[in-house]
């Protein structure tokens, strides 16, 4: 057992925790510090290492006092909850609607919900970083919305790392939407400075009900120093729509995993993404479709600008059952390497045991385009500046196609600053696209 | 303005330009006019910079300065403009942007300092009524999905706003129709002054009657074998490029 496993084990043990939980904690505590550690033989670890974070100490999540002047936060009328360091923040936080509770502050019928659905998805005994979070469960969130109704307004998820030590910061959502409910979430993950060196633990479960919606945002603006063990869990019933987007700027590892499973015919999952590793940073996405029924349809658009010596590991599976006839899924991955000792594994699966579908799957990786660079600098663009719109252009077709515009506003400055491209251009868009 | 040496040049192996001579004076208009696989684009690939293309004799200067031992985008800052036969489409690059950046580059490049957003959206709206391209080309990516003609268009939208010394018309007419030939030859003929040159390559002799030359010159096996003025392109009309074959061998 490495320094991890074994911390894990003793903070599944002594963090306080409502008791109704904490019998998931120890079995999250147990399962984890009792997994093999995966190594590059192990399928879904091939191209990520994580011999450096078997050897991570971590303390116990504690609140630190943390004031956000600077921090960027997406301009939206929304219901905000904070955590820091995992720690549920009500100073920082929103009155909350009835429909979302702390899983501390959940009543008898709240309480019965998380228990019917918590880790049903993220299953711990199959999930390495699904047993992480639940065994130091303790702080949580429900959303849980009605037969038919709608949130007025978006919940925001905003989850900050600070303070010198570096501590286990988990966070555990649970979203159930009954028969037509609707929902849409930011979760939103920040760190106070590149030395901070959390390992943050994030899993979120959507069981997404029968012609139910749900839009969610999930941005890593992490800093240098963190681990990411991130994980999405989706479940979709008849008629039901997902709309997710994700966007990674890259640390020591950021780790996410989508599992998404059509359960009713005729729902719909829409997943697109992009990440931005430089430095020496690692990023990781694993996607994981389920058609299990007939009707469904999935459409996944990944897009990476990979620079300096960064990593990159996207792996898209897509897997038809048999009965998942007349199924629709679509799949494309796009790199772009800035740099000869940037790297990308890209591995698009797609398995398929029904016979009457239709699917596709791209995965590519490419330097800029000569001719488009050529255009731009026979207009006078130095071939610099031509190469930052460029690759400014590859992810903005993406980010433009996000349907909150709130979260594009928002999204714009952080890219802009990434691409390191002039905050007067943008400005002048925005004036310029208020005028047209 | 421009001076073209006995400029010979190729792509990957093959000899495309073989000893090409050309003068061109400020204020004048030249046509160039060819038939297929003449070298006729490889002309202006070679004097915007295009990589691809290798000079392997003779010389060009421009302003004074030679054209040749200058990055792509020098050349743009010197004044010269290639309308591209087949401009790149930039999906996530707004158009707005492009237009703006390339502006600010060239009169950066010119000593005059950068115009403000609304200076500029001024000069973008001005330029975009007169070559008939909807304003909400400007926030579209470059050229994405744009159809044949609203990509001459925005070509001509760059020229105006970039006020080039030469501009080089590679193949405008190709795909247009009648009344965007119009548009576009309006442009350009708008443009015209003392001390602006143009070079209008075309396979065709009826984009010049609507942008009248004063020279026009034949382009054939890589080098120019015949000029006159505007009649010859009539003559080429009438006659067809076959009646030139012994000078060009």
């Amino acid at each position: 057992m490495g320094v991890l496993q074994a911390r894990v084990l003793e903070l599944a043990a002594i963090q306080n925790a409502p008791a109704w939980l904490s019998d998931l904690r120890y079995q999250g505590g147990e399962r984890f510090a009792a997994a093999s550690w995966p190594t590059r033989r192990t399928e879904n670890w091939k191209y990520t290492s994580l011999a450096a974070l078997a050897k991570k100490d971590v303390a116990a999540a504690h609140a630190e006092s943390v004031e956000f002047n600077d921090l960027a936060m997406i301009d939206a009328d929304a219901y905000r909850l904070v955590f820091i360091n995992g720690v549920f923040s009500e100073k920082h936080s929103d009155a909350l609607p009835p429909q979302v509770t702390t899983f501390a502050a959940a009543s008898e019928e709240q309480i019965t919900v998380v228990q019917r659905h918590l880790g049903r998805l993220a299953d711990s005994s199959e999930h390495l970083f699904a047993a992480l979070s639940q065994s130091v469960l303790e702080q949580g969130v429900l959303i849980h919305v009605a037969a038919g109704q709608c949130l007025d307004k978006p919940i925001y998820l905003l989850n900050y790392s600070a303070g010198k030590q570096a501590c286990l910061a988990s966070t555990r959502n649970l979203v159930v939407l009954e028969e037509g409910a609707q929902a849409e979430v930011f979760e939103q993950f920040n760190s106070d400075g590149d030395e901070q060196s959390n390992l943050v633990a994030s899993q979120t479960e959507v069981v997404i009900g029968n012609n139910a919606k749900f839009k969610h945002y999930r941005l890593n603006l992490e800093r240098e120093g963190i681990t990411h063990a991130g994980g999405v869990f989706v479940e979709l019933g008849r008629d039901a729509l997902y709309s997710g987007f994700a966007l990674t700027k890259g640390a020591v590892l950021i780790r996410n995993d989508y599992v998404l499973t059509h359960r009713g015919s005729g729902a719909h999952v829409e997943l697109n993404g992009v990440y931005l590793p430089r430095g020496k940073q690692v990023v990781d996405y694993h996607t994981n479709i389920q058609h299990c029924v007939p009707h469904c349809t999935s459409s996944e658009v990944f897009r990476g600008i990979i620079g300096d010596q960064a990593k990159a590991v996207f792996n898209g599976r897509i897997h038809i059952h048999q009965d998942a006839q007349k199924t629709l899924a679509e799949l494309s991955n796009k790199n772009l390497l800035t740099s000869n000792k940037a790297e990308v594994d890209t591995k698009p699966e797609l398995e398929i045991y029904a016979d009457d579908v239709r699917c596709a799957h791209g995965a590519t990786v490419a330097q800029l385009n000569d001719e488009s660079l050529y255009y731009l600098q026979s207009r006078g663009i130095d071939r610099e500046q031509a190469q930052i719109m460029m690759s400014f252009g590859f992810i903005n077709e993406l980010i433009q196609s996000v349907e909150n515009s709130d979260v594009v506003e928002f999204l714009m400055p952080i890219l802009a600053d990434q691409f390191g491209r002039k905050e007067s251009l943008l400005q002048m868009e925005a004036d310029a696209l208020e005028s047209l | 303005m421009l001076r073209i040496e006995n400029l010979c040049a190729r792509v990957e192996e093959k000899e495309i330009l073989k000893g090409l001579n050309l003068h061109v004076k400020p204020g004048e208009v030249h046509a160039i006019m060819g038939p297929n696989g003449a070298g006729k684009s490889t002309l202006g690939s070679v004097l915007a910079g295009r990589e691809a293309f290798e000079v392997t004799a003779g010389s060009v200067a421009f302003q004074g300065k030679d054209l040749l031992d200058l990055d792509v985008e020098a050349r743009a800052h010197l004044g010269l403009f290639l309308a591209f036969q087949y401009p790149v489409e930039i999906p996530g690059v707004s158009n707005m942007e492009f237009l703006k950046s390339s502006v600010d580059a060239v009169r950066k490049a010119r000593g005059k300092s950068d115009l403000s957003s609304v200076e500029f959206m001024k000069l973008a709206r001005e330029a975009s009524k007169k070559v008939k391209l909807d304003q909400a080309f400007l926030k579209r990516g470059v050229n994405e999905g744009f159809s044949g003609g609203e990509k001459k268009r925005n070509e001509i939208l760059q020229m105006m706003l970039l006020e080039p010394s030469l501009c080089i018309l590679d193949e405008t007419d190709s795909g247009l129709d009648i009344d965007a030939l119009q548009t576009v030859a309006d442009g350009v003929n708008a443009m015209r002054s003392p001390d602006r040159s143009f070079v209008v390559v075309t396979h065709y002799q009826r984009l010049l009657d609507y942008i009248v030359p004063d020279y026009v010159h034949v382009l054939a096996g890589g080098k120019i074998v015949k000029s006159g003025d505007k009649s010859l392109a009539k003559e080429l009309e009438a006659k067809g490029y076959s009646w030139l074959d012994g000078e060009v061998a």
